[in-house]
């Protein structure tokens, strides 16, 4: 399993599925900005469970858990790394208290957030409409052409190798065998069949193209057109009235956000008391 | 009229040690199934090229003689421009299609000339409508077997409303119902709607009841050129090694031992049609 | 000797190719199996040299399991032919390309000029012996890759769909060429959906259909039975078509070949002269 298979597109209808990918990634931006704009842990608590409704209104829960899962290991070598490294290495160690312990839990959730509003964004937006919105935000449609092209071919090329590979497992090639020098040069025999074969199929691409009229105008129309709906108004104005909520808590009361560990603070006090 | 016409082509593939094409004349009459056959490496997929420009435009080299396809002269226009007017289907159904949704690939060459948006949907609508994959319409089309991707494919090239459709052995991936579909496809568009079609085919058993016109080449050349019954039936056809339709075939064995039919069959109901007046004339 | 026991296979990706494939293939036997695109024919195939293990079931060669052997231990007993040739060429020259296997397989280097001489001639690409493979014509690399597994000399041979793209001479002198390995005693195996290439052949038939076998037995059998055919999406050979459209003349409906077919008219024709 890896983060990869959160960020692999199924289809399915929902409304997140509709929306606009272009709207969509300004929240993703917008999920982003702010992630990176608090280091305390209350606000990306918040930001975690905003997100929520809509993995469950897009219900590709199931993906997302998975994304989150491949993450893991990612985020507890995070946490691990702020919390030792604050502790050995900057000048002014810290003890290991609460405070650092909350610290190094921010930092975490602050990349398992990122995770999250991006595995989001993969999982409810097609290659076709992603394409499509870099086509109508004028990138140069080759570029465009070259992702399409990318995202549908990326598979049948891994599906290549594996069979490149069987046929030479069935004339005695054997992977493992030999020293590092060897084990390497016995991969000769996939990649030149791989490349040799990937460069016919370019040259059967370009032609297939070319006999289909690529290139006869500068003006390329268009079959499918991205409508901004009411769905895409509503989510452009969640995520801007979330902006300027975080950005005014920013700004004016950056310092005064409390610490999870305070609230524990008369907790551990009375602990003491008793005892 | 004649809707292509060639005279004298010859040519070389740029990293090509002999010629690939060699004094090509031939004609095509508007709305004829020709079938395009001989044995591999004769030029056939080169003469193809030809036609809507690949050879000399795509590939380089010299091309010498002429080509004039629906009046236009190759070697003067682009390739998009002759795209209009012929398009061409490839062998393998896996690399002429790009898209993320058969639709979308559809549309692709329609895009590509500028056509406004509406008028796409109503081509590319009728394109899966002949082709019968309007329930195909949103998938994509890697995930398709081969027989419907070649029918995208078809639909593709299709969709731009070409007089001439060529198609290069489209079917050699493909089950033999799989293709037997796609050969009716291909015969309606002829029938129906008046298409020129040129099917390269090695399998003549399948492909050979549509045609009215089979063309041989070998090494380059165009050894015969005619009606399929006089084309088969010919000893220079065996002795090249074209798969003659197996109808033929009997025919021609059957004469060795003195049995003849009233004419050469091409395809199973007329071998059918001629043996049961054999059998059954001699019965009574 | 191939036992095939209650094979099930299923795709990482959750496709199950093989439901449920019980098969035996004695030696020199010579097989062809058919079927629909995705109907599980490479799928099986690729089971027999130990490229897939079952996911349930067993598959055993010569009495021993594939599960307990590796594939390039099997291999030297099973030659397997990919459909195409671009997969597995690589080398510079045809020469190296046929001999990459006997290295593989530790041959001594006297005894591997033997092997590859022997092959070269066999497959009539003698000539081309210090030709880039990439060079070739697509029925010429075809030939490569499969002199490049008969160079082993095989007891069991596997075709993956070894007619496409070729002309019907080329597919004369293959099934020439088939013909003779079988008569040498090896068990070769096609997979193929040419109709009349297994017609010429007359093997024995295995016809598949969503991960199972329907039907075996002659090509004359199961290529002339309707139902079957229809189930396996096949179309029957063209002679069994003319000799359906003639089955109200009681005609004897399993014919595929032309000669087979001249001869039962011509007895028809005696008798009733
Ligand atoms: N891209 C190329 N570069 C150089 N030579 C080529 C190229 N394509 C084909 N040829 C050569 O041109 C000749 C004719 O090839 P072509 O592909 O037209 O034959 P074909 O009749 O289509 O054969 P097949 O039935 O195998 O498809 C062959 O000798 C071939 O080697
Ligand atoms: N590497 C793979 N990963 C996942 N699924 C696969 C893979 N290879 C084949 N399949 C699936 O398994 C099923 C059987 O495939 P297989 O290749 O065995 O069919 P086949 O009978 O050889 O078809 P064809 O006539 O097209 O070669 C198909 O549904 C196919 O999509
Ligand atoms: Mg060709
Ligand atoms: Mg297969």
């Amino acid at each position: 399993m890896s983060v990869f298979d959160g960020f692999k597109f199924r289809r399915v209808y929902s409304p997140i599925h509709q929306l606009d990918p272009r709207v969509k990634f300004f929240y993703v931006l917008v999920m982003f900005v702010i992630a990176i704009m608090f280091n305390q842990l209350l606000p990306l608590i918040l930001l975690f469970f905003i997100q929520l409704p809509f993995v469950f209104v897009a219900g590709v829960q199931r993906e997302w858990v998975r994304s989150l899962r491949g993450a893991l290991f990612f985020a507890i070598m995070i946490f691990l790394f702020n919390f030792v490294f604050q502790y050995f290495w900057t000048e002014y160690p810290l003890p290991p208290s609460p405070s650092l312990l909350e610290y190094s839990i921010a930092m975490t959730l602050r990349f398992i957030v990122l995770i999250e509003s991006f595995s989001m964004f993969f999982l409810t937006t097609s290659p076709d409409h992603l394409g499509l919105a870099l086509e109508q935000s004028h990138v140069p449609y080759e570029f465009c052409f070259a992702f399409t092209t990318a995202v549908r071919f990326v598979p049948v090329l891994a599906e290549e190798a594996q069979t490149i590979m069987d046929a030479q497992k069935a004339r005695g090639l054997e992977l493992e065998r030999g020293n590092f020098i060897k084990k390497v040069k016995n991969y000769i025999p996939i990649l030149i069949p791989l490349i040799v074969s990937a460069i016919r199929r370019s040259l059967e691409l370009a032609e297939a193209m070319e006999s289909r009229a690529w290139g006869a105008t500068e003006k390329r129309t268009n079959l499918y057109v991205l409508r901004v709906k009411r769905g895409d108004y509503l989510l452009a104005l969640i995520s801007v009235l979330i902006l300027i909520f975080a950005v005014y808590v920013w700004i004016f009361h950056r310092e005064q956000i409390p610490l999870l560990t305070n609230f524990l603070a008369p907790l551990e006090l009375t602990v003491t008391k008793i005892s | 009229m004649a809707i292509i016409e060639t005279t004298d082509l010859t040519y070389t593939y740029p990293a090509g040690t002999k010629l690939s094409l060699q004094d090509v004349s031939i004609t095509v009459e508007q709305g004829e199934f020709v079938v395009l056959t001989g044995p591999s490496g004769g030029g056939k997929t080169t003469l193809c090229r030809c036609f809507n420009g690949l050879v000399p435009h795509f590939y380089g080299g010299k091309l010498e003689g002429n080509v004039v396809v629906t009046g236009l002269k190759v070697g003067e226009h682009s390739i998009y421009e002759l795209a209009r007017h012929i398009g061409l289907v490839f062998q393998n159904p896996e690399n002429q299609l790009f898209a993320l949704s058969v639709e979308k690939d559809v549309a692709f060459g329609l895009e590509n000339l500028g056509i406004p948006r509406g008028d796409i949907r109503k081509q590319v609508d009728w394109a899966l409508e002949i082709t019968g994959i309007t329930d195909l319409r949103e998938r994509p089309p890697h995930e398709l077997s081969g027989g419907q991707q070649q029918r995208v494919a078809i639909a593709c090239v299709l969709a731009m409303q070409p007089n001439v459709m060529i198609l290069d052995e489209p079917t050699s991936f493909i089950d033999p119902v799989g293709a037997q579909k796609i050969f009716d496809v291909i015969n309606e568009l002829n029938k129906k709607l008046g298409i020129t079609v040129i099917l390269v085919e090695h399998r003549l058993d399948l492909a050979s009841k549509y045609a009215n016109h089979v063309i041989v080449m070998d090494e380059g050349k165009v050894v015969l050129d005619g009606e399929p019954r006089e084309v088969f039936n010919s000893d220079s056809a065996r002795l090249i090694g074209v798969g003659i339709p197996k109808a033929t075939r009997l025919y021609q064995i059957l004469k060795e031992k003195g049995i003849s039919l009233k004419k050469v069959p091409v395809n199973s109901e007329e071998a059918s049609q001629l043996l049961r007046e054999v059998l059954t004339h001699d019965r009574g | 000797m191939i036992a095939v026991k209650d094979v099930y296979f299923t795709y990482p990706n959750g496709v199950e190719a093989l439901s449920g494939v019980s098969l035996a293939i004695r030696d020199g036997e010579f097989i062809a199996i058919m079927g629909q695109n995705g109907a599980g024919k490479t799928t099986l195939v690729k089971h027999i040299n130990g490229l897939l293990k079952p996911t349930k079931g067993e598959v055993a060669v010569d009495g021993v399991s594939t599960r307990k052997v590796s594939v390039a231990k099997l291999s030297r007993k099973v030659g397997f032919v990919f459909q195409n040739p671009d997969h597995q060429l690589f080398c510079e020259t045809v020469e190296d390309e046929v001999a990459f296997a006997l290295r593989n397989f530790g041959f001594k280097e006297q005894l591997i000029k033997k092997r590859v001489t022997w092959a070269l001639s066999l497959l009539n690409l003698t000539r081309y012996r210090q030709t880039s493979p990439f060079m070739l014509s697509g029925g010429e690399r075809k030939r490569v890759a499969l002199a490049s597994v008969l160079a082993w000399n095989p007891d069991i041979v596997i075709l993956d769909e070894p007619t496409i793209g070729q002309d019907y001479q080329q597919k004369e002198k293959l099934r020439q060429f088939i013909v003779q390995l079988n008569t040498q005693g090896k068990t070769v195996i096609i997979v193929t959906h040419d109709v009349e290439f297994v017609a010429e052949c007359n093997p024995h038939v295995i016809l598949m259909a969503q991960g199972k076998i329907v039907a075996e037995g002659g090509a004359k059998e199961t290529l002339t039975n309707r139902d079957l055919v229809t189930q396996a999406f096949i179309v029957p050979p063209q002679v069994s078509q003319i000799f359906f459209e003639l089955s109200d003349l009681k005609l004897p409906t399993n014919v595929i070949d032309v000669y087979d077919a001249r001869k039962v008219l011509l007895d028809r024709l005696e008798v009733s002269s």
